[in-house]
């Protein structure tokens, strides 16, 4: 893409896409260290977890507030407004994969050491270990402006689905065979939620890059295989 | 690809989208343009369509001006100005010796981008031109006076000031009166080139809703030099670089997703 005549344009547009990256690389250790944090048991490391989420949160106001300035200043049009417009849902999807990696470490801390069935969370790790694959993917695409990479990302979620409704079933079964299991599967199941939802967000991520390259939007719905609601039923 | 993707023009929905099904009004066909040798025109086609407003957008001297200024042949006061080509106006072609372009100036009215009011009053700066071609009684003129500066949105301004000289007026209120003089020859096409770049924001502002409101009743073309105003304003929107036309479309497709390369640079300003 060729340079902006007025050259202050582009340091706009390059400081948005350099506080996304910034806010990508913190919400990709933070959901890698609060899924160790809960593997291990790491309070001090759930802890540092928790205290990065204020970084995320002030560099999405400051993406924030510096698209909009950049739609008063320069009243930017086709590629770059849906540079800005990207650029502001890109960073409210990113601050809560932030969000959601922080309750992961704040359930880690009230589970409050390490599992004494360590088999339990290895689900959560595998799970953990794909939506990770899928954000890194989706940050890529972002800084590449990749729709192929990006709509690759966007079709692999029913994986991550299919994958939250067999936890879901696993977790059910040991907290039918002990009742003393209840108290941490439930935590773990809310982990495993919120690493499901990290993995919408980061759908959504996609959606928003092929937007962003193609101007297009995705218009069909994406493959879904969340069935945890059927777990449950009679017969199921 | 396509298939699992809606074009973002087809998402906006507003009340200015583009009518594609719109009659076609001018047909610009093969139209070349020469200031004596220079060729400033190059082969242009274009439809414009009835009751929308389609902008020319370009760099300067890229020929936008030069095209709107063929629709009512105002060049040919130049001796050395010629068009080659046709210009179909509802399928008469214009530019053909046959045609009176007295008639065809009333048919097409034209704004410039300086306020042009004549040094008389307000009310003689209107009458004067349906007097060239009607014979109305003062009452059907008065009440032509009326409409027109109703219509151009100056009437509640001007009312009790009409037999003042419209030079006293402001800069927008000048433009507005232009335009009462345009609309009061009860035109088929209004051409603007760049009627509001002499004006604050808010005369700026009165004239984009009156073209919107104009919209209704006549086919509108416009130059201007200001995307924001094309995107809001127009139905259509024509770029033309280097007197070519590059790239034609539906306003919000042309500014949210251009097909050609050469358009996006300029309406991004990244043309070097």
């Amino acid at each position: 893409m060729a340079e902006h005549i007025v050259s202050s344009y582009d340091n706009d547009l390059q400081s948005l896409r350099r506080r996304i990256s910034e806010m990508g690389g913190i919400a990709e250790k933070m959901l890698v260290d609060a899924i160790a944090a809960l593997v291990r048991g790491d309070l001090p490391l759930a802890q540092t977890v928790i205290s990065s989420d204020s970084r995320l949160d002030l560099l999405q106001r400051e993406v924030e507030e510096n698209a909009i300035l950049t739609i008063a200043r320069r009243q930017p049009l086709a590629v770059d407004l849906r540079e800005t417009i990207s650029a502001i849902r890109v960073s409210g999807n990113v601050e809560r994969i932030g969000d959601l990696a922080k309750n992961i470490a704040k359930r880690a801390l009230a589970i409050g050491g390490p599992f004494q069935a360590h088999k339990i969370v290895v689900g959560v790790q595998n799970m953990s270990d794909l939506v990770l694959g899928q954000l890194k993917d989706v940050l890529d695409a972002y800084a590449q402006q990749d729709t192929v990479r990006a709509l690759d990302v966007w079709q692999r979620d029913g994986a991550i689905d299919a994958l939250y409704t067999s936890l879901f079933r696993e977790l059910l079964t040991y907290m039918m065979e002990d009742p003393r299991n209840i108290s941490f599967c439930t935590h773990l199941l809310f982990c495993a939620k919120n690493i499901e939802r990290i993995g919408d967000h980061t759908t959504n991520i996609a959606e928003t890059v092929y937007y962003l390259v193609s101007g297009e939007t995705l218009a069909i719905d994406r493959p879904k295989n969340d069935r945890s609601i059927d777990v449950t039923k009679a017969g199921a | 690809m396509t298939s699992i993707a809606v074009t973002a023009s087809n998402a906006i929905g507003n009340a200015a989208a583009a009518d594609i099904h719109a009659p076609i009004r001018i047909s610009v066909r093969n139209l070349n343009f020469f200031y004596g040798d220079f060729r400033s025109l190059k082969d242009i086609s274009l439809d414009f369509c009835d009751r929308q407003v389609t902008a020319l957008i370009g760099p300067s001297g890229c020929g936008k001006s030069t095209l709107l200024r063929t629709f009512n042949r105002i060049y040919s006061l130049y001796p050395e100005q010629r068009a080659q080509g046709e210009i179909l106006l509802d399928g008469q072609n214009i530019l053909s010796p046959s045609v009176d372009v007295n008639e065809l100036r009333a048919r097409v009215g034209m704004v410039f981008q300086k306020p042009t009011p004549f040094p008389m009053s307000i009310y003689d700066n209107i009458s004067f031109g349906i007097r060239l071609y009607e014979k109305l009684s003062k009452a059907d003129l008065d009440n032509r006076i009326e409409e027109a500066l109703r219509k151009a949105a100056l009437w509640d301004e001007v009312k009790d000031k009409l037999r003042q000289s419209g030079m006293g007026l402001s800069g927008g209120q000048q433009q507005r009166l232009c335009i009462a003089r345009t609309i009061a020859q009860r035109p088929e096409v209004i051409l603007l080139d760049e009627p509001t770049s002499a004006l604050d924001p808010i005369s700026t502002g009165k004239i984009e809703e009156l073209i919107e409101q104009l919209r209704s009743e006549f086919t509108i073309v416009i130059v201007t030099h200001n995307m924001q105003q094309a995107a809001r304003i127009s139905q259509f929107t024509a770029f033309m670089y280097l007197g070519e036309l590059v790239e034609f479309g539906p306003t919000n497709k042309m500014f949210m997703t251009p097909n050609k390369k050469q358009t996006q640079d300029y309406i991004t300003g990244r043309f070097g």
